[in-house]
Order: C-alpha cells, then structure tokens, then sequence
C-alpha cells in the first residue's frame, strides 16, 4: 500500500496534546514535584528526595500511620460492600420481571439512586440518620436501639455501609439483569427438562453466563468505593474520631487543612498506583479470559459463531484523579 | 417407551377464548407409535414448534389431553414427562465437562454416583463422545454439542420420546449428514419414539418414516415419504413437498374430465359429487407433465426458461395466467417457445377446497 506522507498532519494532533499536557501531564508531574520537597508556606521548597515516601510506608511515624490506618479502613469498607452489594445484585436482578410493562417500571426505580449526585446522598442519609429530626434515626431509637452515628463507631460505619449499598446496589443488579437477559430461553427448557433444580439452573446457567458482568461489576464498585469521598465526609465528616477517615478524607486533611503539600503529593501518589495496579489486574484477568476463548476458537474451526460475549473487555479505566 | 396420543389438542398463545382461526396449534387429534420416527414438517410459523413444545410440556395446552401410553399427562411438568429435547440452538452447561454435562439430569434425580458413571460411559461410547468425557464442553464443535444435548435425553432410560426442534441449523452441511445418520442408527438401535421438527424437506423425508406436515396450525397430511408424493392430501402438501413443487391450476371437473382454460384433460377416476360452490383445482405434479411439439389435442403452452437439474431437466411454462413446471425430455426443444403438455391421467388429483377428492372408480 501506498501511503502518502505529509507531515503536516501531526498539526491536526497537536490540539490534542497540548490539552492532555496541561490537564494531566503537567498537574500529574507537578504532584511528583511536589511529593519531593518539603515547604514551610511563603512558596519556599527545600528538597526532601524519598524522605515522605519512607515516611507514608512507615507506621511508625505521624504520617505513615495515618496513611495504613485509613488504607485499612478502605480495604475494609470496598470488602465490606462488595460482600453486600454483589450477592445483593444478584438477588434483586434473579427476582426482577422478564416482561411485561412492569420490567420498565423496576428499571426506572433501580435507576433513581444511581442518577442522584454523591452529596446529595451523603445529605439524604445526614439527614435521614439524625436522631433528633431522621425518620431512620428517631424511628430506630424511638424503638429502643441507642442509634447514633455522630458518636458511635459501629453506628457510623453501618451508616455509611448501608448509604453505598442503597446507592449502588442498583449498578451491580442492572448488570446482572443485562447478562440475565442475555440467556436464550433454550437453556432454561433444557434444564426443566433435565429436572434440574432452581439452585442448579442458578448454578450451571444462570451464574456462569454472568461471571463477566460479575467481574465488570466488581470492578467498578472495588474501583469506586477505594477512592470513596463525598458521601462519608457529607455523613460523618471522617468521624467519630477517626474511625471513617478513608484515604482520599485522609489527603484532604493534609493537603488542604494541614497545607502540607509534599506529604499530600507523596500519599496521593501512592494512592494513585494501587488503584493503578488493582486496575491492571482486573483488566488482564478479564483480557485473559478473553484470549482464552479466542484460543479456542481458533484450534477448533468448526465452532458454532458464538452469540457475541456479553461484553468486552472495559479499555483500562482511568481513575479519578488525585484530589491535591 | 410410550405411545403418545393427542386427543382434540389445541393451543393458544392468547388463551383459551381468542378467536378460533388466531389459534397456533388448531385442535388435533393423532397418534405417534411407539418407536416410530417422526418428522414434523412445515413452514416458519406453522405451529411445529408449539406442538412439540405442549408435548415436551414447555406449554400447557389451551384445550385437549396429551396421553403418555394412554395415561393423561396434560398437567404434567416437563420433568415429570419422561422427554428429551434437543433444541434447535445446542444447550450446554458452560461451566461443566461433558461427562458432567451427560450426568447432570441423573443427578438431578438423584441417581447413584455408580450408577451415573455407569450410564455417562454407555451414552458416551454411543455418541462417540468418550474421547471428550473429561474436556470443558464449551471447547467442543457445535454438531458434538448437539450430540451432548442429545446424549443429555439419552442418558435417562426412561425416556419416552425424544423431540428435536430444527437439531442442525448450526451445523455444516457436511456433518449434517453424519449426524442424521448418527440418528438413524440410535433410533434403530434403541427403540425409541423420535420427533423430528423441520421446515427441510429433504430432512424429513431422509429422517422420518412418517412425515407429519402441518400448514397454518393445522396438521394437513401425515403419512411415509412416497404417500405425500404420490398422494397429496392438501394442496399445500404439494406445492410444499417436492421440487418444484406441484402444479395446482383452477379447473372445471365433471365426471372423468377437467377443463383447464377451455381444454379438456382426461382423468383416471370419476368426480360426479363434487361439493357445490367450492373452490375446484387439479394439482399434478411435474415429473408427470411432459412438454412436447404443439398437436392439437394437447394443452398449449409458452415456455419461459428450462431448468437444467443435471439428471432431469425442468420446463417453466405459462398457460394463461397459470404458471407450471413440467418435464422436459432431453430431445426437447422448441423454435417458437411454445410447446404441448402431455399430462399423465393417473397422476392427476382434483381438489375441492385445497383438500384432496378421491374420485370413483
């Protein structure tokens, strides 16, 4: 093939490259820049090399402390809603209509939660959860239970659990519902046939065919809820104490309360790469069950042409970005 | 093992008082032998599906009883009837081998493992599966996932009947062959009622020993191959078996004579008592038309275009408005395009309302 060369062309990308260099590449190595240096205000910077990054890995310290006791707390509340919200999902998504006007109705009340901004629903659930003036609050101490998220940890912590599993228990459902959907009626007439149980159609038909929406769906919410913010900062502010500070509250605190930039660039950046890297290994797992199947494909040339897999494998997401 | 008769059975998708003529399945009434090997044959839309369905028990039928060796199991779930069914999509459990895809309805059912092992090994020996028993069965090519479908009936042995619902649409034509042969030789060898859903003709006629066909949820004719041939009972089994299909041509018939366009026909048998007012035809096919030289006496014709099917070549001509196939000798040919119909009396049926007449000696 001939192909015409005009060099010209790289003006048509060059509007491109300078927006991406200064809404990512220069913010992001200013983040590096500043993660190396320390500073006392009146924008004066003295060189610290690696010395926050030792810090944030060491417990140790003020710093490093902080940083592990909110990762914990992270990892604590994405298992925590992961274990609610996937079987939760499927549940809701296994009861859900197959037709009839009344799917359109379940998918429009499954759409609500997901259509309303992050503090609103950190403010709905503030509000809701108030002892004094919250239907949930008032009614649940009206019934005896010492409820209160401003002063009890546990409190706290179911508060915010319940506010992500009423706000993105939805999501999960509404994939699953799409791979549901995706069986041919064929596959449950064999199995009534086959006298198979309704735990056995779940089983061998209904989970395998949804393993990667499943997988999709763990994704998105492991992704979402790690890099949690403005529902538990609108709900308890972090508190009581400490005991739902999460990472990204954690780098507010520093970088904007505490003005410590270097320590706020070091943690961001930490911060960022794990998201990074638990990115990376959901996308090969997922990439890799694809080749799987392509492998197959291409050793046995007499296969059936496959109903298109569910869904492709999601190009790498991008996460938010750092919040310094 | 059973017979199974349908006694005044009709379905409904739209309940039990829609209007009588939207009816998918309109009332019939039959019996399928113990052992025989069936061949449900229509058109997309004709209603074989639905039948086979109310038979597997997938659909309640709106009215009338199935009867399983004369037991009524009309209300019978699907597990409870001792069916197969292999769907016209192959149905196989992703996550299973192909032994546990074979063992999984004797699970179900609570079978011994002993036991299970036991029949999984017989039914993979006999579909030639035994060299995939222990691979993924997702890896596997359609027309062996067909055969785990089928193996998944077999495996039970108290099956009734297995039913097939368009079995080789995914397949290559070339394994198409092999795997209806491969049912041939099962059916031969394990006594077993096979109900075999199709819109190819060729299918049904290779498959079966009594083809079923059904028009328009009706079951128009059900006989061997050589009866639908020779004798079709409904128009559309003509026009429908056959290719080309049967030439229909509205005539006037009295007694040993019909008249086509002012021209006389001879006919083998009388039609005295024609039912009055109906729509009268003749249907012949074309292997028993002949084109020949204009003579007077016989039927003129203008030739449109001759198919040459290698061993018989076919004459599409136009008698009026009519157009017809017939058979064209190998000497034939025409100057000026137009030619005389021979028709063979013997073979040339008169319908009254698209259904056959059976004339007097």
């Amino acid at each position: 093939m001939d192909k015409t060369v005009n060099q010209k062309a790289w003006f048509l990308v060059l509007p491109v490259f300078l927006v991406v260099a200064f809404s990512a590449v220069l913010p992001l190595m200013t983040v590096v820049n500043y993660s190396m240096q320390d500073t006392f205000g009146n924008n004066q910077f003295f060189w610290n090399g690696v010395g926050w990054f030792k810090e944030l890995l060491d417990p140790s310290t003020d710093l490093g402390g902080r940083f592990l006791a909110s990762l914990g707390r992270n990892l604590f509340f994405s298992l925590a809603i992961l274990a609610i919200e996937v079987p939760l999902g499927i549940v809701v998504a296994l009861s859900m209509p197959r037709e009839g006007w009344t799917v359109a109705a379940c998918l429009v009340v499954l759409a609500l939660p997901l259509l309303i901004p992050w503090n609103v629903v950190g403010t709905i659930w503030q509000i809701f959860g108030r002892p004094d003036i919250g239907l949930l609050g008032y009614v649940l101490n009206a019934m005896g239970f010492d409820y209160n998220y401003v002063s009890n940890d546990v409190d706290a912590w179911v508060t915010v659990i319940v506010m992500d599993v009423w706000h993105w228990t939805s999501l999960v459902a509404l994939l699953c519902y799409a791979g549901l959907k995706s069986i041919p009626e064929a596959y449950y007439q064999a199995a009534q046939i086959d006298g198979a149980s309704r735990w056995a159609v779940f089983k061998a038909i209904q989970l395998p065919k949804m393993n990667r929406v499943l997988l999709i769906a763990v994704l998105l919410r492991f992704m979402d809820s790690f890099m949690i913010y403005t529902e538990p900062f609108v709900v308890t502010g972090g508190g009581p104490g400490n005991s739902t500070t999460f990472v990204s509250i954690e780098l507010v605190k520093i970088a904007l309360g505490q003005f410590d930039l270097g320590k706020a660039a070091a943690l961001s950046l930490v911060y960022n790469l794990i998201i990074l890297i638990v990115c990376w290994i959901f996308y090969t797992v997922m990439t890799n069950a694809g080749v799987e199947r392509k492998v197959q494909a291409e050793s046995e040339p007499a296969v059936e042409p496959k109903p298109s897999a569910a869904l492709k494998p999601v190009p790498a997401l991008k996460p938010r970005e750092g919040v310094a | 093992m059973a017979r199974i008769d349908l006694v005044d059975l009709a379905h409904s998708y739209g309940g039990n008082d829609a209007p009588r003529e939207s009816f998918a399945l309109k009332p019939v009434t039959m019996t399928w032998r113990q052992g025989g090997a069936y061949a449900l044959l229509g058109p997309s839309g004709c209603g074989k599906t639905t039948l086979l369905n109310v038979i597997s028990g997938i659909i309640t039928p709106s009215r009338g009883k199935i009867l399983f060796d004369g037991k009524d199991i009309t209300l019978l779930s699907t597990q409870k009837r001792n069916i197969a069914q292999v769907f016209q999509f192959p149905v196989i459990y992703d996550t299973m081998t192909v032994g546990q895809n074979l063992a999984f309805p004797l699970k179900n059912r609570g079978v011994p493992k002993a036991d299970i092992d036991r029949r999984v090994a017989e039914i993979g020996r006999l579909l030639d599966l035994e060299p995939y028993l222990n691979r993924k069965a997702t890896r596997l090519t359609a027309d062996a996932k067909q055969k785990i479908s089928l193996g998944r009936g077999l495996v039970r042995n108290d099956v009734a009947a297995v039913l097939f619902d368009e079995p080789l649409t995914v397949i290559d034509p070339e394994l198409k062959w092999q795997l209806r042969s491969k049912l041939k030789a099962l059916h031969r060898e394990l006594d077993l009622t096979m109900i075999y859903v199709t819109h190819d003709q060729t299918e049904a006629l290779t498959f079966a020993d009594t083809v079923v066909v059904m028009h328009d949820g009706r079951v128009v004719q059900s006989g061997t191959p050589a009866e639908l041939f020779d004798k079709p009972a409904h128009t559309f089994v003509g026009y429908f078996i056959g290719s080309p299909g049967m030439n229909i041509l509205p005539a006037e018939v009295r007694g040993r004579e019909a008249k086509v366009g002012g021209h006389v026909i001879a006919l083998n048998r009388s039609y005295d008592n024609l039912p009055a007012g109906a729509k009268i035809e003749i249907g012949v096919r074309p292997e028993f038309v002949e084109v020949v030289a204009p003579a007077p006496g016989l039927l003129t014709a203008k030739i449109e275009r001759i198919d040459d099917l290698g061993r018989i070549r076919f004459a599409r001509v136009r008698v009026g408005d009519a157009k017809l196939a017939a058979r064209a000798p190998g000497s034939f040919t025409s100057a000026d395009g137009s030619a005389g119909l021979k028709f063979d009396p013997s073979h040339v049926h008169v319908y009254a309302d698209s259904l056959l007449v059976e004339g007097a000696a």
